[in-house]
Formats: C-alpha cells, structure tokens, sequence
C-alpha cells in the first residue's frame, strides 16, 4: 500500500514534469490556448462586475449561445462509448488500444459543459447551493438536479479509469481487469443517462412545445453519435501523425461504419419529427416554422437550420458509400459536415426555437453578444488545454515510452 | 493556524454559520471574500454567503437576516426600510379573476405593480404584461401585441388581457427549480428566496405564461421611488442574477389590504379574494360568470380566472 501510494506521488510528479517537456509546436498550441482562456477570463469579468445584462438573453429567449453550447458538450461527452462498446463489450483489439482516448475526450467535454453551466447562472457565488451534500438540491423533482448528479458521476467514473489504467501503464503493470472491466461497463449505461437526462431537461416543459416531443431524448444520442466520433476520426488521425501511436486503418473505418448507421438514424428521427408538426399543422409548429421558414419577417435561423440539414445529408452520404468513406479526403469533409450539422441542430437550433416566439407570442431575436462569444471561445480553449494536456501525459504512457523504470531525461530519483 | 492543530477537530457537519469553529468561520470568510473577489460583488458579506435557504432557517436566524437586510437597505438607500415576515393567514387561498370584457388596456396596474413591489427602474422590470388581441382571432398569443402605444385606449377592434403571474395549484417552475429556491405558500403564492436563487432560469424556461423576470443587470431603484414597507418574500429590493415574479402583493394581501393592481385599476376588472370563503366576491365571480383559464390544457390549475363580465 506505501509502496503504490509512493509510485502514485512519482506518477503526479512525473506527469507534471511531462507538461513541460515538449517542442515548439507543442509550447505554441499551449500558449495560444492560454491567450484564449485569458481572452475569454476577461470577458467573464466584465459580465461578472454588471450582470448578465452583457449577453443578448432577455427574459424573452433567457436561455442561448452558452446552454446551447452545454448541450451540444453533453453528447460530445457521451458518444465515449461509439469506442468503449466495440473495445470492451465485442472485445475489439484494433479500437481497444485506442478507447482511453475517448474517455480522454469525455472528460474534456465534461469540463466544458460544467463552465458553461457555471457562466450561464446568475450567481455563480452561489454555485455551492446546488453541490450536492452541500446545497439543497430538489432531488428528484429537477431535472437539473439529475443532471447534476448524472454529469459528476460520469466525470468521476472517466477520471478514476484513465488515471488507473495510465498509472498502470506506469508502474509497467497490467491493469486488473476485476477492476476496470466493471467500471467501463457501467460508463455505457451512463453515458446514456447524461445525455437522457439533458434531454428531458427540456423535454419535460409543457410551457415549450417545441421540446415537448417523445424523441427528443433518441434524437439527442443519435446525434450525440454522429459528432462525438467525427471529432475522435479527425484525433486519430492527426495521432498517429505526430505520435508513435499506431491506430490502425481498420480502427478508423469501423468506427465511420458505425457512424454511418447512427447518422441514418439521426436523419430519420429529424424526419419523423419534421412529419409530425408539419403534417398535424397545429399551432405548435409555429416554432419548427419559426426555424426553417421564419415567422413574421424574422428568418436569422433559416439559413443555419438548412445549413444543418444540407450538411448532415452530405455526410451520412459520404459515410454510406464505402469508397468515399475509405478515402480520406471524404472522410474528413464527412466529419466537418457532420460535425456541423450537430452543432447548430443540437446547439442554436434546439434552445432558440424552443424560446421563441415566447410563451405570450413575442419574437425576440436573439444573437449572441460579443462576450458571449469571447467567453464561450475561452471555455473551449480550456476544454481543448485540458485533452491536450492529457495527452501530453497519456499517450507517451500508453506507448510505454515514458514508466517508472524508462523515464527519459532524468535519472531515477533515489 | 498552527496553534489550532493539537485541538479536537470541529465537528463537520454543521451547517450554521453560528455554531461553526472559528477555524471553519475563518475557512468560510475565507471563501466568501473569494466569492465576492469572483463575482464582483463588493458587499457579498459572509454571513451572506453562507446563508441557508430562507424554509431551513431558524426564528432567530431569519431575525438576524432581517436586521442584516435592513441595515443593507438602510445603508444603500439613505432611508429606514423595513422588512417584514409576515406569515400565511389561516383558512386563506388567494384567488384572483380579471373580467376580459371590462380591461381598456391603460397600463394603470403595470405601473402601480411596479411603484408598489420595488422592481427595477432601470433596466425596467414589470411583472404584468398587458397584450392586445384582436377581437377577431380571441385569445390567441401569436396575434398579441404587448407594445401596443396608440394616443387612446381601447382600440378599435382590439381587447386587452393583462397577463402576471397564475400563482398554479400545480407550478412548474416549482418542480424544476434546482435548488427549491421557489415554492409555494400555505395561502397559494408561489414565492422566490432572492437570497437563495442561483440564477439558472429553468422556472423561466418552465412557465407557460412568462410571468418570470430575471435581473440581468443590476437593478437601479432611485430612493425617491421605493416602497420601504417590505415583506422578505415579496417586495423587498432584490440584486442582479436572480428572479423575481408577482406575489398578489403578498405584503399588502397578508395584512388583509387588495393587491395594488386591484387598487389601481379604473374600470374594476380585476377581482381578487379568498377562493376558500363561500361569500367572497371571487367565489361570485368563478360560480356565475363565464371563466376560463389561459392555457388550460397545461394541466397547471392557475389560481388566476379570466372571465366575461358582460
């Protein structure tokens, strides 16, 4: 026990000697990054010191760019499992090797969507109010309280694997299977609970018909599982550029395979949901026309609302086809397509429709404020340093390049 | 804090800034300035920062909040403000009904809400919210217009339905509040805890009638326009980064006076009384005139009765 515990302060210290060991480009990334994080700290200052009054939310459309931007995070966070299940559950070698770094990622997007969640409210003094144990939270009624819980959870239970299987990696030990075999099957289940229970954050309001649809929920994993993948396709690759690492072609077009299905599926979903309100023609559908056809003179999500459907069509063609799918020219176009798809569907296009027009009727349009958007880009920078980092860490112990007893650039401490 | 570490450990788990330690006193002052450096709040005090949500606190507790607050108030507006706690009245559930057929679109309650419950001049917040309808399509939202502002009222071809907030038997702002921050009373009004709301907005998100206003910046009240007689769960001024929503005027309606919108209102559309009381003038109202109730089908059992007078 004294001794693992002794390895595990050599595996921090190590670890943290790690960050600073790196080329220029590696110091570059690094700095720009924290040029961000600066940029977007100084903007929160100022929405601090006056108030919120420093976005474009009004009570009309009070929630924006910031939860939309969380929600989107969420599925990131979730689609993990588009590796965990083909390594762990069909015992997949090629991915197996590579499933950490989808929990690397998770774990990234988690730190996002909690700094959006913390920018996003009022009184971020009060944050200890809804910490669980601490606070009160008003568990189970909330929603939000769920999702609290959900989140920390799925953070926790990524956090505890990686750092055990890189301390593993480390120690030169093979990990105990005992242990993270259950763990990793549990994060399925739970990645879907994360993204469920963001879902029904907005599923559950009567007030917002726009949300008030049954597959709403199904509609978020699918297309949590179309842009998660798409940014671990474009990951990979650029890995096994700049790293020892070796990810095979076979990891890579398995893993588009899939994404070719859950992209089918998102499309289908959007569909049967488009049916549903155009078809019925309620007064309800005033917010899906709102988004694709604009209403009353305001059409600022019409462009984006095609924008998203014309991409996600592109790239679950592009991904069908076998051959543009094993080309990687069309492979990578396939990724920013989708990726831009989900990001405007699950992002602009589920909070602004849902808030507008307003419960009594009035269209407010709402763009996001300049600190908005500085803020948010500070909050993806952080995201961004903090997989960084982790790979800075991860893969050269992954690779067995960098343990306790073959630690280059220093002799053993005595 | 050396000299401390041979002491017993405080106990944990105590949750009042009261009994804590010093040392935990001394933590928590520690993260308050923190908080208060963070958040830019210069004034966020500690006893501030820990307090407990308004349904947890003791008498003697709320006692010193209230000499707290008032103090603030003092101190901020140069004037003696009080702060009441006035509870729920026994055998009272508030009902309020608002005679379609009568309301002329004046504006007189918007205003006489805003002078009597404190709300922000600038940025300008109003709890009530007056739309005009055209007769031709009823009530219907997607035909209102809330900034109407010809020379005269009422318009022809048009009526007005002054929207606020229902105070539902069935609130879903209450059931989605994270942190219950918001609840409601014994007597039927859905209050906030300014003091607890963290500001995420979801009972915003979650009420059909938009009866929930959010301080997005910090709220400007010159001293010659505030109402000093306040109640804690109801006018009392409130700070940037929380809601707020109409109460019946919970510090007038709990001393047995009408709201101020019922006061104010020159046509006499608006009725207000006790749902419980068989003789009450809202009783009347909901027994023999033609009611209905704005977006029924959402199951939120308003409290709040539009009707037909004539």
């Amino acid at each position: 026990m004294r001794e693992t515990l002794r390895n595990f302060g050599r595996f921090v210290a190590d670890s943290l000697r790690l960050l600073f060991m790196g080329n220029r480009a590696y110091y570059g990334w690094v700095a720009f990054l924290l040029a961000l994080i600066v940029l977007g700290a100084l903007a929160y200052m100022g929405q601090l010191r006056e108030g919120l009054i420093h976005t474009h939310m009004r009570d009309q459309v009070s929630w924006g760019f910031y939860i939309g931007n969380f929600t989107f995070l969420v599925g990131i966070a979730a689609a993990a499992i588009m590796l965990v299940i083909p390594a762990y559950v069909y015992e997949w070698e090629p991915i197996k090797e590579i499933a950490i770094l989808g929990e690397l990622l998770a774990i990234s997007a988690l730190v996002m969507c909690l700094g959006f969640v913390l920018v996003d409210i009022g009184r971020p003094d009060r944050f200890w109010h809804i910490t669980p144990l601490v606070g009160l939270l008003n568990f189970p009624s909330s929603l939000l309280a769920w999702d609290v819980i959900a989140l920390n959870s799925y953070l926790l239970l990524n956090y505890v694997v990686v750092t055990y299987l890189l301390f593993c990696a480390y120690t030169d030990r093979h990990y105990a299977k005992g242990f993270v075999y259950p763990l990793v099957f549990l994060s399925i289940p739970m990645a879907v609970s994360i993204h469920t229970v963001t879902a029904y954050l907005y599923n559950g309001l009567g007030a917002r018909p726009y949300w008030n649809s049954a597959i709403l929920a199904p509609r978020f994993l699918a297309s949590a599982f179309c842009s998660g993948p798409a940014i671990l396709l474009i990951l990979l690759q650029i890995l096994r550029k700049t790293t020892r690492l070796e990810i095979k072609d076979e990891a890579i077009f398995k893993i588009a395979e899939l994404m070719a299905y859950t992209m089918g599926f998102n499309l289908f979903l959007t569909a049967a949901e488009a049916f549903k309100e155009f078809y019925t023609n309620s007064q309800e559908t005033v917010f899906i026309r709102y988004l694709y056809f604009g209403f009353r003179g305001h059409y600022t999500l019409v462009p984006f609302a095609w924008a998203s459907i014309v991409c996600g069509l592109a790239a679950f063609l592009l991904f069908l086809v076998p051959k543009t799918r094993k080309n990687w020219v069309t492979l990578n176009i396939g990724c920013v397509l989708i990726y831009s798809s989900v990001y405007i569907e699950k992002g602009m296009g589920l909070i602004i429709p849902g808030l507008t027009p307003d419960t009594l009727g009035e269209v407010y349009t709402y763009r996001p404020s300049l600190t908005e958007v500085t803020v948010a880009a500070g909050i993806f920078a952080l995201g961004f340093l903090v997989f960084t980092l982790m790979l800075k860490v991860g893969v050269p112990m992954m690779l067995g390049d960098f343990t306790m007893s073959k630690r280059p650039g220093k002799t053993l401490a005595a | 804090m050396s000299d401390h570490t041979r002491e017993p450990e405080p106990t944990p788990a105590c949750e009042e800034p009261q009994c804590g330690s010093r040392r935990t006193f001394i933590q928590a002052a520690g993260m308050a300035a923190v908080a208060a450096a963070l958040t830019g709040c210069k004034n966020l005090s500690t006893e501030e920062f820990l307090q407990h949500n308004f349904r947890e606190l003791s008498k003697d507790e709320l006692k010193e909040i209230i000499a707290r607050l008032e103090k603030e108030y003092a101190a901020k507006f140069g004037k003696k403000v009080t702060v009441s706690n006035t509870p729920p009245l026994p055998g009272v559930v508030f009902g309020y009904a608002l005679d379609l057929s009568r309301c002329i679109g004046c504006r007189r309650c918007v205003y006489a809400c805003v002078k009597e419950n404190n709300q922000s001049r600038d940025p300008q917040i109003q709890w009530i919210r007056v739309l005009q309808m055209d007769k031709e399509e009823g009530v219907n939202v997607l035909h209102a217009d809330p900034y109407y502002n010809p020379p005269e009222v009422p318009q022809e071809g048009h009526f007005y339905m002054p929207v606020q907030c229902h105070q539902c038997k069935n609130p879903p702002c209450v059931k989605v509040c994270p942190v219950k921050a918001t609840w409601q009373e014994p007597d039927g009004i859905t209050v906030v805890d300014y003091n607890w709301c963290i500001g995420c907005r979801y009972c915003m998100a979650a009420c059909p009638y938009g009866a929930r206003r959010f301080n997005w910046g910090e709220p400007h009240l010159p001293v010659e326009d505030l109402n000093p007689v306040t109640e804690y769960l109801g006018n009392r001024p409130r700070s940037k980064g929380v809601v707020e929503k109409c109460t019946f005027c919970i510090q007038r309606t709990r001393k047995g006076l009408y709201p101020a919108c019922v006061e104010a209102c020159p046509t006499g559309t608006r009725k207000f009384g006790n749902l419980l009381d068989p003789g009450s003038e809202i009783r009347y109202v909901i027994e023999n005139k033609r009611v209905f109730l704005f977006k029924e089908d959402l199951n939120t059992q308003p409290k709040f009765f539009y009707f037909y007078g004539v």
